[in-house]
Formats: C-alpha cells, structure tokens, sequence
C-alpha cells in the first residue's frame, strides 16, 4: 500500500562511504545501491557493520566521507520529510514499555501523521495478532510479542524504505511466517528493504540480494545455487580484497 | 506537522508515561525536599538560619533535583533506544527538545510548589510578599536551567560516564541562572526587601532563557546526530 | 597552515626575546604607590587573563563552525583553544591570588573578574573532560558546550559583577600612567606571540594525530 509520497524515490545510493569512530573503523569504503521492489539480506558476525551500514541509512548516523542519496539527493536537501518516508526497526524495537500496545502504535501513528490513524491502529494490532493484548504495557510482553509490535510501529507510516535490524528474534514459527508474508508484499508495493539477520532459514526465499560484511568490509555475494547458509559460509571462508 | 504540535505530541506522552508510575515527580520531590533539609543543617545554628540562606538553599535544591529528574528523564529514553525513534520521526528535531523541555518544566513546576512552601515554613521566609514576582523568577530560572539541561542531557544519551558528565557540564554553565535566582529571591525575602533588584535580575534571567533556549534549538539538530 | 607553521619558530624566538627583556622593563617601571612591588605580577596576570578569553573566543567560534559543517580542521582549532584556555586560565588563577594574599592579605575575596575566570576556567576543563571521558563521537557534544561556554561571557560578566555589589570592589589600576603603559603592552604582546604560537604548535600535534588515526585505520583496508 506503498503510495507515493512528495519526496519518494526509487532507489537508495551509498556513495564512497566510510564510518570511523576514532581509530575503529566501522565501515569501509563502500559504494552500493537499492531499488525499489528489492529485499535485500545483509549479513555478518556481529560487529561487522551491519548496525552502522542501516544507521547510515536511516539518516540517524552521518559517514565520515562519502553521502547517501535517496533518489538522487541527499538527506540534507530532502530535510525533515525524508524521514517521514523511512521506517526502521531497530535492534532495540523503540517502544514505550510504560504505554500500552496501543498508546505505542497512537503515538507514533500521530508523530508520523498518519491519516485515519484509528484505522490503521486496528488494522496493525490485527497484522501483529495483539488486538487482545492491545491495552496491555508493553514492559509486560515478552520479546517475541514485542517484536511483532515494534515490526508494525516500524510501518505504521508506509514508509518508501524500510530498515530492519534483526527482524525475527524471538519470533514463533508462525510469526516468521507473516513478516515473511509481509515482507513480499512490501516487495510487490515497490518499497526498498534492506534487513540485517542471523537467521538464514527464514531469510532464504525472501531476499533478492545477499550482502556480507565482516570487519566494516561489504562484499556482494551473487545468486548461485545452495542454501543462503552455504553461500554465506563458502563467502566468508575467502580471502576479501 | 509543525514543530510545535510534534512538541506537543512529545511532552504530553512523557507526562502520559509519568502519570503511570509517578516516579520522577515522587523521587524528585523528596530528593529536593531532603537537599533542603541537609543544607539547612549546614546554614542553621542555635535554631536560627544565617542570613538570606533560604533563598540560596532554596535555589541549590532545585539545581540538584533538577539534575537528576534531567538524568532520569534521558534515561527512560535510553531504554529501547526511544530517542532514536524521535529522532527518526519526520519532525524538526527541535521539536523533540522542546517536547522534552516543556515535559521537564511541568514536573520541576510540580517540584517548586512543594518545596518552596517547605523552605518558606523551615526558614521563616516570607514566600507569600510578593507571590507573582516569585513565580515569576523561579519561572524564568527554571527555564534557562532546564533549557541548557535538556540539551546537555539529551546529548549525554550516548555519552559515556554520562550521569557524572551532566552535572559537570550543567553547573557552570548555568551559574549565571544560580546566581540572578538566588540573588532576586534573597532580594524578595529580606528584611528590607528590594524589589526593583529582583525585578533586574528578573531581567537578567530572561535575557539569558531568550538567548539559551535559541541557541539550544539551533545546535540540537547537528548535535544529536551522530 | 604550511605558512603558518613555518612562523612558529620565528614567533617563538621572538616572544622569548620580549620575555627575555621584560623583566628589565618591569624592573624598571615605576611601583604602584599603594601595592609597592607586589603589583608587578599584574604584568604577567593581565595579559594572562586576555589571553584566557582570546582562548575562550577563538573555541567558541571553531566549536560553531564544527557544529555548522564538521570540519575536522575546525575541531583541532576548538580543542587546541580550549586547553590554552586552561592552561592560561591557570595562570590567572594562580597569580591572582598570590597577588591578592600580598596586597590584601586575603587569598580571594571572590572579585569580579577572578571569579567570572574561574567560572569559564571550569567550563574548558569541563570541555576537556567530557572529550577525555565521553567516549567516542564527543568531539560534536564538546562542540556544543564550546559554544555554550563562549556564549556565556557576557553574562557571566553581568551577574558576578552585579552580585559583588555590595562587596568593595578592589579594582585599582583605572588608568595607567606611560612608565607602566609601555611594559605592559610589551607583555601583553609578548604573550599574544607565546600564544599563537603554542595554538599553532597545538593544532598541527592534533592534526598529525588524526592523520596518525586515519592511516591505522587505512591499514585494516
């Protein structure tokens, strides 16, 4: 239900940039680019610089060289409304846990001016299955309800590019498979989606692209045959130039 | 969305979270309540307070608590990472400062309410001589403290040995607030009280939120990100 | 910068000549009739003081500039002025009182200036803190609060010089006669050269240290 928005755009360019945190260098040089209609799969040992790659992109984090553009412009040039067009579910889900499921998905729903907000309210707590548990705080959840609450907070707004930090922690086999359905029908709506997992079994046959990184290097992995785990592994057990 | 309705947004959730636990006002309070109480053993002998010490320990009080309800504040954020949803959200980022500020100066208004009745009923000062005047300074005091804390807490967020860098950072930044505060008050509650030099510093004070509160919003945005 | 580094010697080899002289100079100036020689520290304790400020001044205006476009250049001017504010701070700060202990016989008696140096001395030491101690990405929160600190003079100036009121000011030196005109320019110019010169020496130390940084870290590639 990706509509478009004033300022949307179709793809997502990371040009010639690095992150360095002093001496730690998070990121490489790296250049690459995102299409809408795409779902793309970064993965890596943890502190490779997946985190810092979607920070970068979610506006939040600036690169020490390099820009990002989003459809040709910088995050600069679009200003505030650029935002209004990202969704990110972050590592540590952003949620109120003194608010309610509800109060959450209200307050962002506003921020974001979301239109016919009480709709779309009840049309998220349906999609994360917590319509019984909707006036319940969310400190009380446990992490895979969370989780299912934060995905749907992250696209209350339908947002045009969606970041998404390890979206199937703690999730059930059944809940894996709706964000599994609601991922391709974010494909189908021409958003750009770029999620960061550990988890190959239920990435495999929702990603069209496969990114590895390791040690703030990004590496391409093309499509051959094998499991994502076998191209994952037989990629990371190379030299990277 | 203008700035103002997603500051607005901002305060009343924090007011909503606080009305839920009540945490910061309860745990403020007392703290500020027990500064005064500890300070007034320092400033009191033979049953009598030194001079004009009800207005300065009146104003550290409030500093102190003050500090800590800032550092609280920031910290519920840092929970889940909420200040980076704010962040995200496609508001002018002053808005999520000023959403904080004004969530921030309703609790330590709830604070000053209780505690200066305290400091008036321990120190014999008279609070209720010129009433409005004193709203008036605490008001504008309140302000420029919170306004520079709001900033420096919210940029302390990331920040390691934050809860030892704020106060660090705040109190000598905010001297000339302590300063116009106390003097203005000890103004009001002396024995001959001086009411145009409250009224200067009254000015002071205000001068001082204007000329703070501007430059907080303009290096919010760059400052926040990282 | 190339050009200006290449002035350090120069300006070092100068002020030290000048430093070199002024003690002769002072010597000869003529004593203040009230302090008799105890005034004579005043020579180095002013163009300390303004040296502290120019420090302060100079740390504002890069924080902002780092703040507005990220410049590391900008961020190496900001750290260089904010230590030379300490440590210049120091300087007034120790010789004030000595000074104050001689003439008046008390340490300090919370006069104006004094105390509006104290309170930006603070503020730059808290900058240093909050750069050594805040972890990684504090160069942009120190940026803030270098800003913050400059911002702040006037009206640290403003409420310490109104709060002292009703203490006697010691403020003696109104005008300055020729004979003590003279050497104390001299010093003051001396100390601007000490100055730029220790702020340039500083900003390429820092300088060389973010290439040092960036070249461990172009190792890794």
């Amino acid at each position: 239900m990706s509509g478009r928005a004033l300022c949307d755009f179709d793809e997502v360019e990371v040009v010639a940039v690095s992150r360095h945190f002093g001496r730690r260098r998070a990121l490489a040089k790296t250049t690459l680019t995102f299409r809408a209609g795409q779902v793309t799969g970064l993965f890596g040992p943890n502190g490779a610089g997946k985190t810092t790659l979607l920070g970068m992109l979610s506006t939040l984090v600036r690169p020490t060289s390099g820009e990002v553009r989003y459809g040709g412009a910088t995050a600069r040039a679009l200003g505030d409304p650029l935002r209004g067009r990202i969704g990110v579910l972050g590592h540590d889900l952003f949620l109120y846990g003194d608010l309610s499921a509800r109060e959450n998905l209200e307050f962002f729903g506003r921020l974001y001016g979301v239109e016919r907000l009480e709709e779309r309210v009840a049309q998220a707590l349906a999609s994360a299955r917590l319509d019984d548990r909707a006036h319940d705080r969310v400190a009380s959840f446990s992490r895979g309800l969370r989780q299912r609450l934060a995905l749907e907070r992250a696209l209350i707004h339908d947002p045009r590019l969606v970041l998404l930090d390890e979206p199937f922690t703690g999730l059930d086999d059944e809940s894996a498979g709706l964000l599994g359905e609601r991922l391709r029908s974010l494909r189908e709506a021409g958003a750009i989606v770029l999620m960061a997992t550990h988890d190959f079994e239920s990435a495999d046959g929702l990603i069209d692209r496969m990114i590895a990184l390791r040690a703030g290097k990004v590496r391409e992995i093309a499509p051959e045959a094998g499991s994502l785990r076998d191209r994952y592994r037989r990629a990371m057990a190379e030299e990277w130039a | 969305m203008s700035t103002l309705r997603s500051a607005w947004l901002i305060a009343r959730k924090d007011l909503l979270v606080e009305a839920r636990s009540r945490e910061l006002a309860y745990t403020t309070l007392f703290f500020a309540v027990a500064c005064v109480l500890v300070f007034s053993f320092a400033f009191v002998t033979e049953g009598k307070a030194v001079e004009g010490a009800a207005a300065g320990i009146l104003w550290v009080a409030l500093a102190f608590s003050g500090t800590l309800a800032l550092g609280r504040a920031f910290e519920r954020e840092r929970q889940s990472e909420t200040l980076r949803a704010l962040l995200l959200a496609p508001a002018e980022r002053a808005a999520v400062y000023l959403g904080k500020l004004a969530g921030l100066l309703v609790l330590m208004a709830a604070v000053e309410i209780v505690v200066v009745p305290v400091v008036g009923l321990l120190f014999a000062a008279p609070i209720g001589r010129a009433p409005w005047l004193l709203a008036a300074l605490l008001g504008a005091g309140t302000l420029g403290f919170a306004g520079v804390g709001t900033l420096f807490a919210a940029m302390l967020v990331r920040a390691h040995s934050r809860d030892v860098l704020l106060p660090v950072l705040l109190y000598p930044i905010t001297v000339p607030v302590i300063i116009a505060g106390v003097r203005g008050t000890g103004a009001i509650f002396a024995a001959e009280p001086n009411f145009e030099a409250a009224v200067a510093w009254l000015s002071m004070l205000i001068f001082f939120d204007a000329v703070f509160v501007t430059l907080a919003l303009w290096t919010f945005a760059p400052v926040m990100e990282e | 910068m190339r050009v200006a580094n290449r002035l350090v010697p120069l300006l070092l080899v100068v002020a030290a000549l000048m430093y070199i002289r002024a003690p002769f100079m002072i010597q000869a100036a003529p004593l203040e009739s009230v302090m008799g020689v105890v005034q004579k520290i005043f020579y180095f304790h002013v163009p300390s003081a303004m040296m502290t400020f120019l420090a302060a001044f100079v740390c504002g205006i890069a924080s902002a500039t780092y703040l507005w476009n990220r410049s590391k250049f900008a961020d190496h001017v900001a750290v260089s002025a904010a230590e030379l504010a300490v440590v210049f701070g120091l300087i007034v700060l120790v010789t004030g009182p000595l000074w104050a202990r001689k003439a008046w016989g008390v340490w300090w008696q919370w006069d104006v200036r004094l105390t509006m140096t104290l309170v930006m001395w603070m503020i730059f030491v808290a900058y240093l803190l909050l750069r050594r101690f805040g972890g990684a990405g504090s160069e942009i929160l120190a940026a803030a609060v270098g800003v913050f600190g400059t911002a702040l003079v006037p009206f640290v100036y403003i409420s310490v010089n109104y709060w002292r009121t009703i203490h006697p000011n010691t403020n003696v030196l109104k005008s300055l006669p020729a004979e003590m005109a003279d050497p104390f320019r001299w010093a003051i110019f001396a100390f601007l050269l000490f100055f730029t010169a220790l702020l340039l020496v500083r900003i390429r130390l820092e300088s060389s240290r973010a290439v040092l940084e960036e070249a461990y870290a172009a190792l890794e590639d």
